[in-house]
């Protein structure tokens, strides 16, 4: 029984330890993987807890759906002469018609980007209600809202793309909403709009901009927050009875005293 | 370099060589493409710097090793207070590279961005000329009666140019020019497509290259999206606007109407020839242009400036 337990550990060894290993000395990929996955979290967390996770995995949702749908829509305005209908909205027309299981894929986009935006506010209105947003977890509050400002504008340059008449003048009626801002409208809803009215460039704009730029900065975005998360992680709920976190010393506010980067300005 | 320990490995001393060796390996290769003088000069560049560079790499097994002192920076933060300070130099040589560095890096990633973000931002701007529109003979548009005209305001972009004005013929005004009241489809709330509120006379069709007129039999006009209503003159009777509907200038040329530049509407009192319209420069949809509110919201520079 010993020698084929110490067998098996030879084969666990050889096959999985010794290859992470390797990896690890090089990366420190295991560690991290550690720190990021497995933390300690309050004893009485609930499933409300989970709802930022839940909107991680529909953004993930959207940005695989997206990057697959972009391999067949074209972003184009400009009339097919045979079918008399603009390129944009003939090509929704084949994904959702034509191509098969693509009528899955974009209503997963469609319904997904819903789906994404009601759990952005409902794990906001959670964070909101537990007081998770206090110290030290400002900054998780204040990216959170950058990456709901993200979302929000993932929805309005989104809604262009299928470029049919709701669309079209839903998009209109956005643009003209920015135009009406104090000083810097008209520049926004000219430069949204790409001259002053929606024309053959637009399309092509709101496409670089919903599938480009703002997911960029949304991933680096959601990026700062996971990290954050880890590193502070999860409050216990308002009416948890446990003290939460690790024990640390009792520090004492001096007025004076030395920050954590700014060096002390005079004795203590 | 001293010892050549496993821990220590053997590190050559500094040499500017390389540099003029990889110049002469671009200009060899640029020669190919251009001509073979530069080539010529390349090549002859990098063997010369290329044996100088091998001399100096090789110089401490030929035996001669220079010495060059490491420089150090004097660690200001680590000598507690009791010791007496010594003050440091402005710039030291490392400072000054440190800070000429983020400086170079500063203003070469500002040479890579601000002409992209330029090309982002600016063609919105700048390509915006709209030509004139030539709507065709004043015959076409009968008297006293609307008729919708949607023409291509940029042809070469296609059908998504495609704007609308409803014009009406107006007759001689009193001076005895031609008048048209000519307004532009788009609401004046949001900017949705105003339509007008009575039957189009579709037998009747009139289409000229990439303008095509409908007679309507219409004496008021109505946005479907948040129910704005506006009458003959363009003036709101109901709903969301703020302003009145936006008209074209228009020009008479060789007896066809030409339409102009768009202009903004505060409010129109009288009818048709006889109409006085008080006029503003073009602004957003939304936005009053005339009265307290243009001043108090929203802050529009067209309306301040203009």
């Amino acid at each position: 029984m010993a020698t084929r337990r110490t067998r098996k550990q030879n084969i666990v060894d050889l096959a999985v330890l010794a290859p992470l290993d390797w990896v690890e000395e090089r990366t420190g990929a295991v560690r991290g993987t550690k720190w990021f996955l497995l933390r300690n979290v309050p004893r009485d967390i609930s499933w409300a807890q989970t709802l930022g996770f839940a909107t991680l995995i529909a953004f993930a949702v959207q940005a695989l759906t997206g990057a697959i749908l972009a391999m067949y829509y074209k972003p184009a305005s400009e009339i097919d002469p045979t079918t008399g209908k603009p390129l944009a909205y003939a090509s929704i027309e084949h994904i959702t018609q034509d191509l098969t299981l693509g009528w899955l894929v974009r209503g997963m986009h469609r319904w997904g980007a819903s789906v994404f935006v009601i759990l952005l506010f409902m794990h906001m209105g959670r964070v909101f209600l537990f007081g998770a947003y206090k110290y030290p977890r400002e900054l998780l509050w204040i990216t959170g809202v950058l990456i709901l400002a993200m979302g929000m504008l993932m929805g309005f340059t989104g809604y262009l793309l299928p470029w049919d008449q709701t669309a079209y003048w839903a998009t209109v009626v956005g643009i003209n909403l920015n135009g009406t801002a104090p000083f810097a409208g008209p520049w926004l809803s000219q430069f949204l709009a790409g001259g002053a009215e929606i024309g053959s460039d637009t399309l092509a704009k709101w496409y670089a901009l919903h599938m480009l730029l703002i997911p960029g900065a949304l991933i680096a975005l959601i990026g700062i927050h996971l990290y954050l998360v880890a590193r502070l992680g999860i409050t216990s709920p308002p009416w948890s009875q446990e003290a939460a976190g690790r024990e640390r010393p009792v520090r004492k506010p001096t007025g004076e005293r030395a920050g954590l980067v700014r060096p002390g300005s005079g004795r203590k | 370099m001293s010892t050549n320990g496993p821990d220590t490995p053997h590190v050559p001393g500094p040499s500017l060589w390389p540099i003029g060796f990889a110049i002469g390996v671009a200009c060899l290769l640029l020669g190919l493409v251009i001509s073979w003088v530069v080539a010529a000069i390349g090549a002859i560049l990098a063997v010369v710097f290329g044996i100088l560079w091998a001399l100096d790499v090789t110089r401490d097994v030929r035996g001669h090793v220079p010495a060059i002192a490491p420089e150090r920076r004097e660690a200001a933060a680590i000598q507690e207070d009791d010791g007496p300070e010594e003050p440091l130099p402005a710039y030291s040589r490392s400072r000054f590279l440190e800070a000429s560095l983020i400086g170079l890096s500063a203003g070469m990633g500002a040479v890579l961005t601000l002409p992209v973000l330029g090309f982002m931002v600016l063609p919105s701007f700048t390509n915006v000329d709209e030509e004139e529109v030539d709507l065709g003979p004043m015959e076409n548009f009968p008297e006293g009666e609307y008729v919708i005209a949607t023409y291509l305001s940029k042809p070469e972009q296609g059908e998504v140019s495609r704007r609308t004005a409803f014009v009406r013929n107006n007759g001689m005004s009193e001076a005895g020019d031609p008048s048209f009241t000519i307004l532009y489809s788009r609401c004046v709330h949001l900017g949705c497509p105003v339509q007008p509120n009575g039957p189009i006379d579709e037998d009747s069709i009139t289409k000229i290259k990439n303008v095509e007129l409908r007679p309507v039999l219409a004496q008021s006009f109505g946005c479907p999206c948040h129910g704005g209503q506006y009458n003959a003159e363009g003036n709101r009777t109901a709903g969301p606007p703020v302003r009145s509907l936006d008209r074209y200038s228009f020009s008479i040329r060789n007896g066809k109407l030409i339409l102009g530049e768009l202009y903004a509407v505060g409010n129109v009192s009288g009818t048709g020839a006889n109409a006085t319209i008080s006029k503003y420069p073009w602004s957003v949809p939304g936005t009053h242009v005339d009265g307290l509110e243009a001043w108090l919201y929203p802050i529009v520079p067209s309306q301040v400036t203009g």
